[in-house]
């Protein structure tokens, strides 16, 4: 016979309480005492390399060359903030393109995979498989070194269609220049399109009052595209472009992509969309069957099924994993380093760190930058998030 | 019964069934289904034939009929009358092979990095065969005597009469699979400790937990490689300054451990209430409770996901590169600069072994993990 052994409950809750204190007190103990032996022997190591902590450098003279600069920069009048600055805008313009493009090339491929023809979903399934399992920095080393280094030099540059031209120094496409009154052309597509969104809200409420449905497609596209384009006649065409010409070691005029930002964007774009191929079909998948045939049971048609139906819901399984690849896409930007495109990381844990030795602060400031703007892209994508979310009773 | 033999015109024996139309069945049934069911369906088929035509067929021609498979230097690898356009330089791998798979470890000590393998093989073996005897065993090999085995072997031990080989002078895939398996093995344990810490119900457990979970995946794997390379020996007395691939396996194992306690934490969720309830009416104590009866239920519906944070972690190696360690793809970018190998091919040649080395390792995981899921599932449904 088992002995019962009986405790009175409310000191053994006391106890507990007390050893919870204690184990909390001990845990805030250990990491201060962490944190302090680090901070003395950074203190002291930094001293011994004559190193003066703070951000002291932020406003000295950079005095190194960056290849791509959105904004104003010389090497030597310009300052470290300012390089962190340009590094920062390089990081933010690589990972807004590649979003842009990963996510169309993702959900295509995605689409692709859950097609009836086998060969496509094949073919799908084949480039999702190979591009998931082989290193992004590998695929990226391969673009850069092996297919943008292989284009012909500047003397037998690539004609592309449309005027631009490609070759070894990089991508060169035409320049848009705006003359006077190209502004009436802007305020004429502004208006279209508030007006559309108007024209688009009115009649969805007029659905919802009187079920009739109306056409809006057709004036939406008169106001969006037909009015500007009037007024881009009547305003004397104000838009030329300056087309990339040939020199004799380099070409002039036209818009420069550099073969590092090329590479980095085609790489991070490959890699991404095949990751994002796979969100998109789980995501489809995700929508029950039933849900199309009820669809169709109340008489939708199949275009109007995916619309109103399958794509709402799909989304809202999607919007999640979709946000994280967001993510992973703008940390893998910092790949950039490894060829030389002038990114956050290449910039300031680069450069700025090898010329002030300024480990902890460059290091820390790096983090809490890639910290921020995790946290902005997923607020941005919980706020769309919500806003798609379907509307349960 | 007399009667009815006679009436030989019966039958006796039902008719053999007609096969179906050919068009109903086999291979072009499949077809009409599969390929050609649509005007649009059979644009796509046919694009996509186009598209097969357009790049197998180089692609063959590059890597296997045109590529060179034996040479000495640069030269067989080049355009001549015999070869006017030659494909893959699989001379410059054959070449290199030994400097990509041990770096520069010492000749007469590669027999050490050759058991260092065979045993670890034996351990993922142990581990990951669910059916294996004694896996509680196979556990402690691989999360203890491993890890001992594998120091004395590859740094050595003058007590034992093993040559001490700096880390220095360790390279390629066996610095990439000693990467990746520090990083697992140092991962899974921290990673069960972050996830129990994150779901305590101890206040200032939690947020450390949260705070490190949430700042690890929040920066890029580069920015942490940076702070173990640069800012680690800066925190430690001078003294105690730690070697580079040591720094870069602190950055890794960190890295990893953060991802690894979000797996984990979304086993234990899987894990019904009722077996914590039942392990509490038994009287199991919270940490018994958690070693004996939750946790081993959420390690293994989690086990796929497991195996895909390895094999992220497999690919990520790679970066290791860039704060200056000799990992197998920096021996392929030191190897392919050899002037004594410079032809138009060398680089493509050593990138499409690269990343032959990398799908074969990474595919072969992800099957792994398919096939325990599937498992699983079959586990679930009965």
């Amino acid at each position: 016979m088992p002995q019962f052994v009986q405790s009175s409950p409310p000191s053994s809750h006391t106890a507990r309480r007390t050893r919870y204190i204690a184990l909390q007190f001990a845990v805030v103990v250990i990491v201060v005492a962490l944190a302090y032996a680090a901070i003395h022997n950074a203190a002291q190591n930094l001293a011994n390399a004559h190193i003066t902590s703070g951000f002291g450098f932020w406003n000295n003279t950079a005095g190194f060359d960056i290849s791509q600069t959105l904004i104003g920069y010389s090497a030597s009048t310009s300052t470290f903030g300012r390089a962190f600055l340009v590094g920062l805008l390089n990081t933010l313009l690589v990972g807004a393109l590649g979003i842009v493009l990963a996510t169309v090339l993702g959900f295509a491929i995605g689409i692709a995979r859950l097609s009836r023809n086998w060969l496509l979903a094949r073919l799908a399934g084949g480039y999702v498989e190979l591009i998931r399992n082989v290193p992004l920095l590998l695929q990226l080393l391969f673009w850069y070194n092996s297919v943008l280094k292989a284009l012909p030099l500047v003397r037998g540059s690539l004609a592309i269609p449309g005027g631009g031209l490609l070759n070894i120094r990089g991508l060169f496409l035409p320049r848009p220049q705006f003359a006077d009154g190209f502004e009436y052309v802007v305020i004429a597509l502004g208006f279209g399109i508030v007006a559309s969104v108007g024209l688009r809200v009115w009649a969805r409420r007029r659905q919802d009052r009187t079920g009739e449905p109306v056409r809006v497609f057709w004036m939406a596209f008169g106001l969006v595209v037909v009015v500007p384009a009037v007024v881009f006649m009547v305003s004397g065409a104000p838009l030329s472009f300056s087309f990339p010409k040939m020199g004799r070691f380099n070409v002039m005029g036209g818009v420069e992509i550099l073969p590092e930002l090329a590479a980095l964007l085609l790489a991070l774009t490959v890699y991404t969309a095949a990751f994002i191929a796979e969100t998109v079909r789980a995501g489809v998948l995700a929508v029950s069957h039933g849900q199309t045939e009820a669809a169709q049971a109340l008489g939708l048609r199949s275009g109007t099924t995916l619309r109103l139906v399958i794509v709402p819901q799909a989304m809202r399984v999607i919007i999640p994993p979709l946000t994280s690849q967001y993510l992973n896409l703008i940390k893998n930007s910092s790949l950039a380093v490894a060829i030389g495109y002038p990114d956050l990381v290449e910039v300031f844990t680069g450069s700025v760190l090898n010329l002030t030795g300024q480990a902890v602060e460059v290091v820390t400031v790096t983090m809490a930058v890639y910290l921020c703007i995790s946290l902005f892209t997923s607020l941005l994508m919980n706020a769309y998030g919500y806003a798609v979310a379907v509307e349960e009773r | 019964m007399a009667a009815m033999t006679e009436k030989s015109y019966l039958r006796t024996a039902p008719a053999e069934h007609l096969p179906p139309p050919l068009e109903q069945a086999g291979l072009l049934r499949w077809a009409r289904e599969n390929l050609f069911s649509s005007p649009g369906n059979i644009v796509l088929t046919l694009v996509c034939i186009f598209f097969i035509g357009w790049t197998v067929p180089p692609l063959l021609r590059f890597f296997v009929f045109d590529a060179v498979w034996s040479g000495s230097d640069r030269e067989a690898c080049l355009a001549s009358p015999q070869l006017p356009e030659p494909g893959a330089c699989w001379a410059f791998v054959r070449v290199w092979y030994s400097y990509f798979i041990y770096g520069f470890y010492p000749i007469v000590e590669r027999w050490r990095v050759d058991i260092f393998f065979a045993a670890l093989a034996v351990g993922i073996g142990w581990l990951a065969w669910l059916s294996a005897p004694r896996r509680d065993i196979g556990a402690v090999y691989f999360f203890i005597v491993l890890p001992i085995l594998s120091y004395v072997l590859l740094s050595g031990a003058p007590l034992l009469g093993l040559a001490v080989v700096p880390t220095a002078q360790w390279g390629g895939i066996l610095v990439t699979i000693v990467v990746a398996t520090v990083g697992i093995v140092v991962s899974l344990p921290l990673g069960i400790l972050l996830a129990l810490g994150r779901r305590s119900d101890i206040p200032v457990v939690k947020f450390f937990a949260v705070t490190f979970i949430e700042f690890v995946r929040g920066v890029p794997l580069i920015t942490v490689l940076f702070m173990a390379s640069v800012m680690l020996p800066l925190f430690v007395p001078e003294r105690l300054s730690p070697d580079k691939l040591l720094r870069a396996l602190v950055g890794v194992a960190l890295f990893a451990s953060a991802y690894m306690a979000e797996v984990v934490r979304g086993g234990l969720t899987a894990v019904p209430r009722g077996q914590y309830e039942a392990a509490q009416a038994l009287g199991l104590p919270h940490w018994r409770m958690m070693a004996f009866v939750i946790m081993p239920q959420a390690l293994r519906v989690t086990l796929p996901n497991i195996v895909n944070i390895f094999i992220s972690l497999f690919k990520d190696t790679t970066l290791v590169f860039i704060v200056g360690i000799f990992d197998f793809l920096r021996t392929i970018e030191a190897a392919r600069a050899d002037p004594h190998w410079a032809t138009p091919v060398t680089s493509v040649t050593g990138y499409a072994f690269a990343a032959l080395f990398y799908f074969i390792c990474c595919y072969g995981m992800s099957r792994y993990a398919r096939g325990v899921e599937t498992r699983l599932a079959r586990a679930h449904l009965r």
